[in-house]
Order: C-alpha cells, then sequence, then structure tokens
C-alpha cells in the first residue's frame, strides 16, 4: 500500500472512532507527537510527587498523613502506566527518563511552583487536580488506545483527590483566623499557574489543530480552560473564600464567567526553566536516579548470577 | 502509667516512627517501582500505628483522662514521652540501610505479634492478626533486598557490610523487657529471640552476609531514652500541631 493509502485508512479509522493500536500502521508524527504527549505526562505524575511529598513528614494528623502518602503513591502508579503506554510507541523507559533529566523532555510547570504551606495540599488537590481532571477526562477518549486506557484508570484516581483536596480546604475555610488566612493565601498563589496548566492561547498553541484532527485532543486549551473558570468560580463560593482575579465576573449573556489576562510572560518564564523550583525538581529527580545506580546494578547482578546459577544446580542434580 | 496502655503505645510508636523515616523515600527511590514499595510499608506501619494509638486513647480515656485522640498521642507528646525502639529513629542511610532496619524490624514484629495473637485482650490481638498479614509481606520485600544486595555487586555487598554494622547494635533492645512488658502479658522473650536469630541467620547466610558476634547492644527506647536523631524526627512531624495548638486539620 502507498504511504497515501496508509495515511487515509489511517485517518479513516480515528474518523470512525477505532482506537489505534501499537501495531497498526501510523504516521510518524502521530506517533512522535503521542509518544511526547505521553511521557511528558508520564514526567508530570513523578515529579509532582516531589511538591506534595514535601509535607508528607509534616502532615498535621495522622490522616491526612495517610491521604497523602496514599495519593503520591497514586501519583507513582499513574506514571508506572504512562511510562508502559509510552513504551508501546517503541521509546524505552530508560530513554525517557534520561531526556528528562538532560532537560530535553518537559513536564507540567504547575509543579515549579514550591509548596510553602499544609494549605497548599489542598490546593493542589483541588485546582491543580482539578485542572488535571478536565484534560484527562477528555484524554479517556483520545484516540490511542493505550493511552486512552491509561486514562480512564487514573481519572478515577484522580477524582477522588480533587474530592479530598476541597475537602481539607473546607476544614481550613471553617477553621482558626490562622487556618483561614493559610487556605485563602494558597488559592491565591495557586490559582493562576492552575490557569497556565492548560497551556498557551489556542491562537499560539502550536500542536492544536494537527491534534485535534487526530483525535489525540478533542477540546482546545481555551475551551478546557473556560470549563475549568467556571466549575471553580462557583466551588471557591461554598469555601467562602475569593480567587484573585479582579475581572472575574459571570457574564449574563454567555452564561459563562469572564476572567482576567493571564501572566504570559510568566508561563513563558516557567516554561524556559525559571520557575521557583525548576532547578530543585529536576535536581532531586537525578539525584535519586544517580543515587540509585548501585541498587539498580545489584538487582540486574544478583538476576544474572541467580539465573546462571540454575542450570548448574539441575546439571548437579541430574 | 497502666502497663497495658505503656505497652499499646510503644507498639504505637514504633510503627510510627518507622513510617515516618520510610516516608522520606517516597518521590526519591531507587526505581519507581521500588519507591511504590516503600511507600506501601510506609502506609501499611502508619495504619498500625493508628490502630495501636486508638486503642491506647480508649484505654487512657477510660483511665480518666480526657480528651486523648490518636493525634493527641502521635502530636502532643515529647522525646522523653515516646517509646519506639531505637531502631526506628535509625537515619535512612542508603537504601542497603534502610531495606535492613526494615527487614531486623519485620520479622522482629512477626514473632511478637504472633504471640500477641494467643493472648487474652481480644483488641490487641484483632491489631495483630491484621497487622501480620502485612507483616508478612513486608518480610518477603526486605529479605529479598538484603540477599540481592548482599550477593549482588561488590559494592552493594560492602554497603550491606556497612548497614549491619549500623543498626546490629539497636537490635538487642527488642529481647530486653522493661518492666511494663513483663507485668502485662506473658511474652516468652527467649523464644522471640532465638525465632529472630534464626530467621535473619538463614537470610544473612543467603546474601553471604556475616552474622555478628557480640556486639554491645544499645537500650533504652522503651523507657523514652532515646538516640538524638528522635528530637528532629518530633520538632519535623509536630511542627503544625505545636504551632497552631487546638486547630482542627
Amino acid at each position: 500500500m502507498a504511504i497515501h493509502d496508509l495515511e487515509n485508512a489511517f485517518q479513516q479509522k480515528i474518523d470512525n472512532e477505532i482506537k489505534i493500536e501499537p501495531k497498526d500502521w501510523m504516521p510518524d508524527a502521530y506517533r512522535k507527537t503521542n509518544t511526547r504527549q505521553i511521557s511528558q505526562h508520564a514526567h508530570s505524575e513523578i515529579v509532582g510527587m516531589l511538591p506534595e511529598g514535601n509535607w508528607i513528614t509534616r502532615a498535621p494528623s495522622l490522616k491526612r498523613k495517610a491521604i497523602l502518602i496514599a495519593k503520591v503513591q497514586d501519583e507513582a502508579g499513574h506514571g508506572l502506566y504512562l511510562y508502559s503506554a509510552a513504551e508501546t510507541l517503541g521509546s524505552s523507559r530508560e530513554q525517557m527518563i534520561d531526556e528528562l533529566h538532560s532537560g530535553k523532555a518537559k513536564y507540567s510547570s504547575i509543579f515549579n511552583y514550591p509548596t510553602l504551606t499544609w494549605a497548599d495540599m489542598g490546593a493542589i488537590g483541588w485546582l491543580v487536580d482539578g485542572a488535571a481532571i478536565l484534560n484527562q477526562v477528555m484524554l479517556c477518549r483520545t484516540s490511542y488506545g493505550p493511552y486512552a486506557r491509561a486514562n480512564v484508570r487514573i481519572c478515577k484516581e484522580e477524582s477522588f483527590h480533587q474530592r479530598q483536596g476541597f475537602e481539607s480546604l473546607l476544614v481550613l475555610s471553617k477553621g482558626t483566623k490562622e487556618q483561614k488566612e493559610m487556605c485563602q493565601d494558597a488559592i491565591n498563589r495557586w490559582w493562576w499557574p492552575s490557569l497556565m496548566m492548560f497551556g498557551p492561547k489556542d491562537s499560539e498553541s502550536t500542536n492544536s489543530d494537527q491534534s485535534i484532527k487526530w483525535k489525540i485532543k478533542r477540546k482546545t486549551n481555551d475551551e478546557l480552560r473556560r470549563q475549568f473558570v467556571n466549575m471553580i468560580a462557583e466551588q471557591v463560593k461554598l469555601l467562602g473564600m475569593t480567587l484573585p482575579d479582579p475581572d472575574l465576573k459571570y457574564n449574563n449573556q454567555t452564561g459563562q464567567y469572564d476572567f482576567g489576562e493571564i501572566n504570559w510572560d510568566e508561563f513563558w518564564n516557567v516554561v524556559k526553566g525559571n520557575g521557583p523550583c525548576n532547578e530543585q525538581r529536576l535536581q532531586a529527580r537525578r539525584k535519586a536516579h544517580e543515587e540509585g545506580a548501585w541498587v539498580r546494578e545489584a538487582a540486574v547482578a544478583y538476576a544474572e548470577k541467580k539465573q546462571s546459577r540454575q542450570p548448574n544446580e539441575k546439571t548437579d542434580a541430574a | 502509667m497502666n502497663p497495658l496502655i505503656q505497652f499499646t503505645l510503644f507498639l504505637a510508636d514504633s510503627n510510627l516512627i518507622l513510617s515516618q523515616k520510610n516516608a522520606e523515600w517516597c518521590g526519591h527511590g531507587p526505581i519507581l517501582e521500588q519507591d511504590i514499595a516503600i511507600t506501601n510499608i510506609t502506609l501499611d506501619l502508619l495504619g498500625q500505628a493508628r490502630y495501636f494509638y486508638q486503642y491506647a486513647a480508649e484505654l487512657m480515656n477510660q483511665a480518666g483522662h480526657t480528651h486523648i485522640t490518636e493525634d493527641s498521642l502521635a502530636y502532643l507528646r515529647t522525646e522523653r514521652e515516646f517509646k519506639n525502639l531505637l531502631l526506628c529513629e535509625q537515619p535512612n542511610g542508603d537504601w542497603a540501610q534502610t531495606v535492613l532496619r526494615q527487614f531486623f524490624y519485620s520479622v522482629y514484629q512477626q514473632s511478637l505479634y504472633q504471640q500477641i495473637l494467643q493472648q487474652s485482650n481480644s483488641q490487641l490481638s484483632a491489631i495483630a492478626e491484621k497487622s501480620l498479614k502485612e507483616i508478612t509481606y513486608h518480610i518477603k520485600w526486605s529479605s529479598e533486598w538484603v540477599v540481592r544486595l548482599g550477593d549482588g555487586t561488590p559494592l552493594s555487598h560492602h554497603k550491606m557490610l556497612q548497614a549491619i554494622k549500623a543498626l546490629w547494635p539497636y537490635t538487642g533492645e527488642f529481647f530486653t523487657p522493661t518492666d511494663f512488658e513483663k507485668e502485662i502479658i506473658p511474652i516468652d522473650y527467649e523464644k522471640l529471640k532465638m525465632q529472630w536469630i534464626d530467621s535473619v541467620q538463614n537470610v544473612l547466610e543467603e546474601a553471604g552476609l556475616p552474622m555478628p558476634q557480640n556486639i554491645f547492644m544499645h537500650t533504652g527506647g522503651k523507657l523514652g531514652s532515646h538516640t538524638e536523631h528522635l528530637g528532629y524526627i518530633l520538632a519535623e512531624m509536630q511542627y503544625l500541631q505545636r504551632t497552631y495548638p487546638n486547630a482542627q486539620w
């Protein structure tokens, strides 16, 4: 079959909502885009363990500690199945991790912000996981089968995290004066970075059109962002807190919330590596990997020894 | 304080402090699967600690204290009141030291909890029964790592030797009963020791590691005389509860 025919057949499958599976023919650019996106998602889960992991030893009650540990552990699990999904496209986990450590591969910029108080754990669950879920719900229907299925599992756990985050803020919002202040401060700091999670404006997003045609994405960055604002602007009322945007206002005509302009300079700065924690996050990942090298080597050496001993034992027995 | 309460707190504190130390690995493990595994153990230990604290709180409230909860016990007692084993508060060191610490503790826990299971205190034996299922996995996981590292590369073997040297002196305390232990339930400490030595010896032998002989043993954890590490562990763990007294979280 000529390339042209293969491409047509491929697009037809997508148009007919048939999932693309690992052994199916696919255009190189489709493979590349999916590999980039899935590995980026995997890296985000793994790097995302760090800002929350930062509070495990200081969680204020045993119950909160257990919830937080379980949550961070879930993220490790998500990373694991996402790396596996990406591997079906032909890159090894080792290769992807090297690209993360060298700075070639990206991860979600949100994790380059610091977690300064306990309230940040709630704000991350509510806002950051809330934003991530909108994206991941869409991705449950993405055209690449293994990635879609990974997202189905991820969404189940993420929606739980979001509820837990909100509930934890709710407790703070009903607490002492200091707790209320802590809660509002965390919302103030995480609100704009959460809006940035949806990526550049549609007019400036380079990957959007082709991704929509291939049904890698089904909604644009701006559509998802608006959906998020509409959702959070209502939920924040239940907390009795405010969002730090003087331009946020319900628009009777559109039935949606209007909101202020994102600081795109900050957005691009963090993407380029100048966020408050970019350096620390990568350093922590590299350190874990380097310090773990002797452990992984020992595990391999032991497995090899064990395997080479087995046939001998059999021979001896014979 | 009533010896049963002291004993229950000793069980709770040991689990909580080891959980707190293991938790430091979360997000920093040598490989993703093992990061998940150590975090699992962390959660199990925390869950066990919570059962014991809840039971201790119940006993204390019955004995006339007021408003004792799992959190007041974990977050509002001082260094001298904590009764955890010294082993549990030792630094993570490297992966070798962490897996060996877990192995020593889990093997001890298994023998001790098997004896608690036979006792008439139904609450303690119910917690022991539930915990033993988890402990079986902890022993499997940690003993496999001890063997893998002992019999892996020369470097990993060397690191295991260092870990044994660092941790062995804190294992004698397992078998030195305090007054509160003697007073509550009849635990056969000789049997406990023999079972522990037997299990540990088997694994160290398989790992090609020597069994230390005639090492001086430190004690005191169960009675609140700790190493300098515990103060920092508690300062970090208790900071929010201490900074904002009486707040709900």
